[in-house]
C-alpha cells in the first residue's frame, strides 16, 4: 500500500542528504551559522521521521544519534570543532549508505557502523543517551499499538468511576470535555453527570475560569490504559481520578507505566492545582474568554526569535520552486522541438511560393522563430540543474580515496552552481568519479613527499565547472605531481600501444592515457584500478557528446578538462548531403570545411587518399562508403570536412555537398533500431524528412583507409598536431 | 472495436460470439490482415531517410508527428520479393510494445469481420517465414487472408540490426 | 460534513502519510509544506483541526501553534503537534504554546485517527 509513498520518502530523502551534506560542507567550510546547524539538524530529523514511518530501524537509530549530536551544537553545548566536523560528514556519508541500503537492499558494513555509533555516542551527554531512540508506536493504547505498558487485557468487564475537573489551562489548549467523553463512550457504556456545584453565583462568574466537573461511569471491558489514554492530553490540565472496581494496586502500576512511557510524571495529586509536569502559561486576561496567546515570560522566548529569523531567511531565501516530473518536461521540450521544425518547414514553403513582396511575412515569421527560440531556451533550462549536488558527492569519493591511500586531499569546488542538463549531469557521475579516485590514487603524492617537494601536506584538487562559449566545461585539477611521462611512455610501449621509436609530444604522451588498455598502476590498486582505464571516462564523455583532454606540469599537478554540449536535445549542425541522402554533422567536430579540387587529392595504395591542405596530408574517409551507401552517380565528393578527433588526429570527411548550418533537434535512435556505425542519432529537417547525425570518429573508425593511414600517421607524427 | 453478436437459434439457444474486425491488405499479391485494433493509422508511402547498414527488409526512418519510426518491407520480411515503394503503397502504422512501428504493404483492402471460430490454424508449410509469421488463416470471399503475428514479425529484425 | 484537516509538515513523506491515512478515513485533507504557509492557508482553509509538524523552516511548529492562537487569528480549533520526541519537554513547550495535542512519529493509522478523535469527535 506504501510502495508509492516510501518512494516518495526515498526521493525525499536525496535532497535531505544533499541538504545534510551542503550545511555540513558550509559548516566545514567555516560557515558556523545558526540557521546552516539548523538546516542540517531539520534535513537529519526528518529522515529519521521518515524512516521510523517505514520501520527502518537502523536507519532511525543511526539518525537519531546524528540529530541529538547536531542538537547539542544547536544549543551550543558543543563546540564545532576539527574532529567534530570530520566525524559528522562520515556520519552524513553513512547515513547516505544507510538510506541506499533501506532502498535497494543489501547489507551495511557493521563495523563501520558500530565505530561512528560509538564516536556519535561519545559526543552525546549522558542522560541523552539514555533516552536512545526506540521507535516507538506512540503512547496510543489498544492492540494495534506497539505499547510499552503490557498489561494483559481482562476480558471481563469493569465499572471505572471517573472524576474529570478541567482546569481553566485545558481550554486554551482547544481541548473539549465533549469529545473526550465521545472517545470514551467507544469503549464502552458511559453515564455522564455534569457537577456545577462550584459554580458561583452569576455576578461573580470569571468567564476564564473553569468551575465545571463531570462524574462519570464507564462500564467497559477494555483495560484500563486505554481509558487513561482517552487523557492523555489533558494530563496536567485537569484533575482526573480513575477509579476501578478492581485491584487499586495494579491499576496505579499500570498508570506509572503509562506515564513513564509518555515521559510524564505522574499527574496532579490530590487535586492539587499545580500540575506537575506542565509550565504552565500564565492564565489568559479576563477580557477574552477565548484561549489567549500563549505567551510565557520565561520558557518560551526561544521559539519566538527563532520565528523571526525564519521569516527573514523567507524573505531572503531561497527562491520558490515547482516540482515538476521529468517526463512532462521531456514532452514539452519534445513539442518545443516539433514547433521549430514546423517553423522551418513554414518557411521553406512560403520560401517556395511565388510572392511578389514578402516582407512583411518575413519579418512575422523572424518574429515567429524568435519566439520559438526563446521558448526552447527556457523549457530547457528547466532541464538544467547545478551541478551542485553532484559536486557534493564528489567530495565524498575523495574523502574516501583519501582514507583509502592514506593520503590526505581536500576537494575544493567552484562554480557549484553552473546549470547543465539533468542526463548530462547524471552520466557524468562515473567518469567524475574515476577521474577523482584517479588523481588522489595517482596524482597526489604521500604526505611525506609533498612536504620534502615543498608542498603543503594536504593535496588540493579543484573541481570547477563553468559555462563556455555555449559549452559547459568541468575541470579537475590537482596539485599532485603530474603525469610521469617517461613512464606512461614506456608502458605504451610495453604494451604495444605505440612503436618503440614514437617521437610523441608532451602533450601526446598525457593523451596516451586515454587509449584503451592502459592502466598506470604498476599493481591493479583496489581503488581506481579493477582494469578500468581513462578510455571508459573518454567513452562517456564522447557519448554525451563532449571532450576531455588532459594537461599536465611535472612535479606541479595535471588537469582534466571536459567539455560538453548545454544540452543533449539540440545542437548545431551542419547539413551535407551524401549519396543523396541529407545528413547532418557536427558542427563542434568540423574544424574547417572546404571545397574539392583534383589537384589537392593524392592516391596512396590501392584506395587510401590524401588530401593536402598547406603542405600537410590529412586522409580522406569517403563518408558514403563508410556508411554503406552507393552513390547515384560517379561525381567526385565535392566538398571536404576537416575534422579533428579527440586524439588530435585529423581527417577529411568527404561529402557530396554543404548546405548550411543550422540548430538541430535531437531525436535519439534508442529503440527504433540498433546501434548504426557512424549515426549518432537522427534529426527532422525543415522539409519534414528525416537526416541522420553523423557521427565522426565512429566513420573514421568504420573506414578502413583513412583508419589505417591514421595510426600509420600516428606512430610516424608526420604531421604536428 | 469488437462486437458483441447474438445469434438466437429458436427461443432457447442463445450463443455468443465475439466478432473481430481485421483490416486486410496485400503484400506481394498476397491477402494479409492485422486486427483492427492492431493499427494506429495507414499512410500513403513517401520517401524514407535510409538507415545505413540496415538489414534489407528495414527500408528506412520516417517521421510520424515528430517521432522517428522504422519502415518494414512485410514483402522482404515475409521473403516475398523486396517492394520498388510508390505514391500508391501504404504504410501500415502500428504499435509494438508501445512503440509505433510502419509496414509497407502493397495497399489496403478492406475491413472484414472474423468470427475467432472461423479461423483456420496455419498448415505447416516448409517455410520459416510463414510458421512464424503467420498465425492463422481464414477464408474470405473465397480467398485466403493471412493472419500476421505482429510480435513475431517486429521483435525478429531487431534481432537481426543489433 | 468531512471534518477538514490541515496537516502542516515540511516532510513529503510525512505529508503522503497523513494524506492517505486520512483520505481514507474519510477526512477533508489539506496541507502546507512549512509552517509559514501553514498560517498562511488557515484562513482560507477552516480547518476543523490542525496537524503540525515542529521542526520546519519558514516559521516552526510552535511559532504556528504562537500564530493561530495568537491574536490576529483567534484559533481555537485544536492543534495536534508531530513529534518524534518522546521527552516530555517538546510536549510541555508545544502546550504551553498551546497545542492540544500530540502525535508521535512514527504513528499508525490507528493513534492518527484516536488522537483526533479526542481532539475532534471525529469518528473514523
Amino acid at each position: 500500500m506504501s510502495g508509492s509513498i516510501q518512494d516518495t520518502f526515498f526521493e525525499e530523502c536525496e535532497e535531505l542528504l544533499e541538504a545534510t551534506d551542503e550545511g555540513l560542507t558550509a559548516i566545514e567550510g567555516g560557515n558556523h551559522d545558526p540557521e546552516v546547524v539548523n538546516a542540517v539538524f531539520r534535513a537529519v530529523h526528518s529522515i529519521k521521521g521518515g524512516a521510523g514511518a517505514f520501520g527502518l530501524d537502523e536507519l532511525v537509530a543511526f539518525a537519531h544519534r546524528f540529530e541529538t549530536v547536531f542538537d547539542e551544537v544547536r544549543a551550543n553545548r558543543l563546540e564545532l570543532e576539527p574532529k567534530l566536523i570530520q566525524l559528522l560528514l562520515r556520519s552524513s556519508d553513512h547515513l547516505c549508505d544507510l538510506v541506499a541500503t533501506a532502498r535497494d537492499g543489501g547489507e551495511t558494513d557493521e563495523a563501520h557502523h558500530n565505530m561512528l555509533i560509538a564516536a556519535l555516542d561519545e559526543y552525546i551527554p549522558e542522560e541523552e543517551e539514555d533516552l536512545t531512540f526506540e521507535p516507538m508506536g506512540l503512547g496510543a493504547p489498544g492492540g494495534f499499538a506497539p505499547a510499552a505498558i503490557d498489561i494483559p487485557a481482562a476480558p471481563t468487564e469493569e465499572t471505572y468511576r471517573i472524576r474529570f475537573h478541567p482546569m481553566k489551562e485545558m481550554y486554551g489548549t482547544g481541548n473539549e470535555p465533549f469529545f473526550l467523553f465521545q472517545a470514551l463512550k467507544e469503549l464502552g457504556e458511559l453515564e455522564i453527570k455534569l457537577d456545577d456545584t462550584e459554580l458561583p453565583g452569576f455576578d461573580a462568574i470569571d468567564v476564564a475560569e473553569s468551575y465545571l466537573a463531570w462524574d462519570l461511569v464507564l462500564t467497559s471491558t477494555e483495560p484500563r490504559d486505554k481509558i487513561e489514554a482517552v487523557f492523555e492530553f489533558v494530563e496536567g490540565l485537569c484533575e482526573l481520578s480513575i477509579e476501578g472496581d478492581g485491584d487499586a494496586e495494579a491499576d496505579a502500576a499500570a498508570l506509572e507505566a503509562l506515564n513513564a512511557a509518555f515521559g510524564v510524571a505522574p499527574s496532579a495529586e490530590d487535586g492539587d492545582a499545580a500540575p506537575a509536569p506542565f509550565d504552565q502559561p500564565a492564565p489568559a486576561p479576563a477580557a477574552d474568554a477565548g484561549p489567549a496567546p500563549a505567551v510565557d515570560a520565561s520558557a518560551d522566548k526561544a521559539p519566538a526569535p527563532k520565528a523571526d529569523t525564519a521569516k527573514a531567511e523567507q524573505r531572503g531565501g531561497p527562491k520558490p520552486t515547482l516540482r515538476v516530473e521529468l517526463e512532462r518536461v521531456d514532452r514539452l521540450i519534445n513539442a518545443v522541438g516539433e514547433l521549430i521544425i514546423n517553423h522551418s518547414m513554414l518557411a521553406q514553403q512560403i520560401a517556395n511560393l511565388d510572392v511578389a513582396d514578402m516582407r512583411d511575412v518575413e519579418t512575422e515569421l523572424e518574429g515567429f522563430k524568435n519566439l520559438a527560440r526563446d521558448i526552447q531556451e527556457g523549457v530547457m533550462s528547466i532541464r538544467a540543474q547545478p551541478v551542485k549536488p553532484l559536486f557534493q558527492r564528489m567530495a565524498r569519493i575523495v574523502r574516501e580515496a583519501s582514507s583509502a591511500t592514506g593520503k590526505t586531499c581536500k576537494l575544493v569546488t567552484e562554480g557549484e552552481n553552473t546549470e547543465v542538463d539533468k542526463t548530462v549531469i547524471e552520466r557524468l557521475s562515473d567518469p567524475l568519479t574515476h577521474i577523482l579516485r584517479n588523481a588522489v590514487d595517482h596524482g597526489i603524492e604521500k604526505p611525506e613527499d609533498r612536504e620534502s617537494a615543498g608542498k603543503g601536506k594536504v593535496g588540493e584538487i579543484k573541481l570547477t565547472a563553468s559555462h563556455r562559449s555555449g559549452s559547459v566545461c568541468i575541470e579537475i585539477k590537482d596539485d599532485g605531481a603530474g603525469v610521469n611521462r617517461p613512464r606512461v611512455k614506456q608502458i605504451a610501449i610495453d604494451k604495444g600501444l605505440i612503436p618503440e621509436n614514437a617521437e610523441l609530444t608532451d602533450s601526446e604522451i598525457d593523451n596516451l592515457l586515454f587509449l584503451p588498455g592502459f592502466s598506470t598502476a604498476k599493481e591493479v590498486s583496489n581503488l581506481s584500478g579493477r582494469g578500468v582505464g581513462m578510455d571508459v571516462v573518454k567513452n562517456a564523455v564522447t557519448g554525451l557528446g563532449g571532450r576531455i583532454n588532459i594537461s599536465s606540469a611535472p612535479g606541479k599537478g595535471s588537469t582534466f578538462t571536459i567539455i560538453l554540449p548545454l544540452t543533449l536535445a539540440v545542437m548545431d549542425g551542419m547539413v551535407v548531403s551524401v549519396a543523396d541522402q541529407t545528413m547532418v554533422v557536427p558542427i563542434t567536430s568540423i574544424v574547417e570545411t572546404m571545397r574539392g579540387s583534383d589537384d589537392m587529392i593524392n592516391n596512396l595504395g590501392a584506395d587510401g587518399t590524401l588530401l593536402s591542405i598547406r603542405g600537410n596530408f590529412v586522409p580522406v574517409c569517403d563518408v558514403a562508403g563508410a556508411l554503406g551507401l552507393e552513390k547515384q552517380d560517379d561525381q567526385p565528393p565535392g566538398v571536404y570536412l576537416l575534422v579533428e578527433t579527440e586524439t588530435g588526429q585529423r581527417s577529411a570527411l568527404a561529402v557530396d555537398d554543404i548546405h548550411d548550418q543550422r540548430q538541430v533537434v535531437i531525436k535519439s535512435l534508442d529503440g527504433v533500431c540498433g546501434e548504426i556505425a557512424g549515426v549518432a542519432a537522427a534529426t527532422i529537417l525543415g522539409d519534414g524528412k528525416i537526416a541522420m547525425i553523423l557521427d565522426p570518429e565512429s566513420i573514421i573508425a568504420a573506414s578502413p583507409s583513412a583508419a589505417a593511414f591514421d595510426t600509420e600517421r600516428r606512430m610516424n607524427n608526420a604531421v604536428a598536431s | 472495436m469488437q462486437s458483441q453478436v447474438e445469434v438466437k437459434h429458436g427461443d432457447q439457444e442463445v450463443k455468443h460470439a465475439q466478432f473481430s474486425e481485421f483490416v486486410s491488405f496485400t503484400v506481394a499479391g498476397q491477402a494479409f490482415c492485422l486486427k483492427i485494433t492492431q493499427i494506429r493509422e495507414i499512410r500513403r508511402w513517401s520517401p524514407v531517410t535510409i538507415l545505413p547498414h540496415a538489414p534489407s527488409d528495414v527500408l528506412g526512418v520516417m517521421n510520424l508527428r515528430g517521432a522517428v519510426i522504422p519502415i518494414y518491407d512485410l514483402s522482404a520480411r515475409f521473403g516475398l520479393h523486396q517492394t520498388e515503394a510508390s505514391e500508391r503503397n501504404v504504410v501500415i502504422v502500428v504499435a509494438v510494445g508501445g512503440k509505433p512501428v510502419g509496414l509497407l504493404a502493397e495497399s489496403v483492402s478492406e475491413i472484414i469481420s472474423i468470427n475467432p471460430d472461423d479461423i483456420q490454424d496455419t498448415p505447416p508449410v516448409d517455410s520459416r517465414y510463414t510458421m512464424e509469421y503467420i498465425q492463422g488463416i481464414i477464408s474470405h470471399d473465397e480467398t485466403m487472408v493471412r493472419i500476421i503475428n505482429l510480435d513475431a514479425v517486429i521483435s525478429v529484425p531487431e534481432q537481426v540490426m543489433m | 460534513m468531512k471534518t477538514k484537516v490541515l496537516a502542516i509538515d515540511d516532510s513529503r513523506t510525512i505529508r503522503n502519510l497523513l494524506a492517505a491515512t486520512l483520505e481514507e478515513a474519510g477526512f477533508e485533507y489539506h496541507c502546507a509544506v512549512d509552517g509559514r504557509e501553514g498560517v498562511d492557508m488557515y484562513p482560507e482553509v477552516a480547518p476543523d483541526v490542525v496537524i503540525t509538524d515542529i521542526n520546519m523552516p519558514n516559521l516552526d511548529g510552535f511559532g504556528v501553534i504562537e500564530e493561530l492562537r495568537g491574536e490576529g487569528i483567534n484559533s481555537k480549533v485544536p492543534i495536534l503537534v508531530l513529534t518524534t520526541e518522546s521527552a516530555a519537554d517538546m510536549k510541555a513547550r508545544a502546550r504551553n504554546a498551546g497545542a492540544t495535542g500530540w502525535i508521535t512519529k512514527p504513528f499508525d493509522d490507528a493513534s492518527l485517527i484516536f488522537a483526533l478523535k479526542r481532539v475532534t469527535g471525529a469518528a473514523a
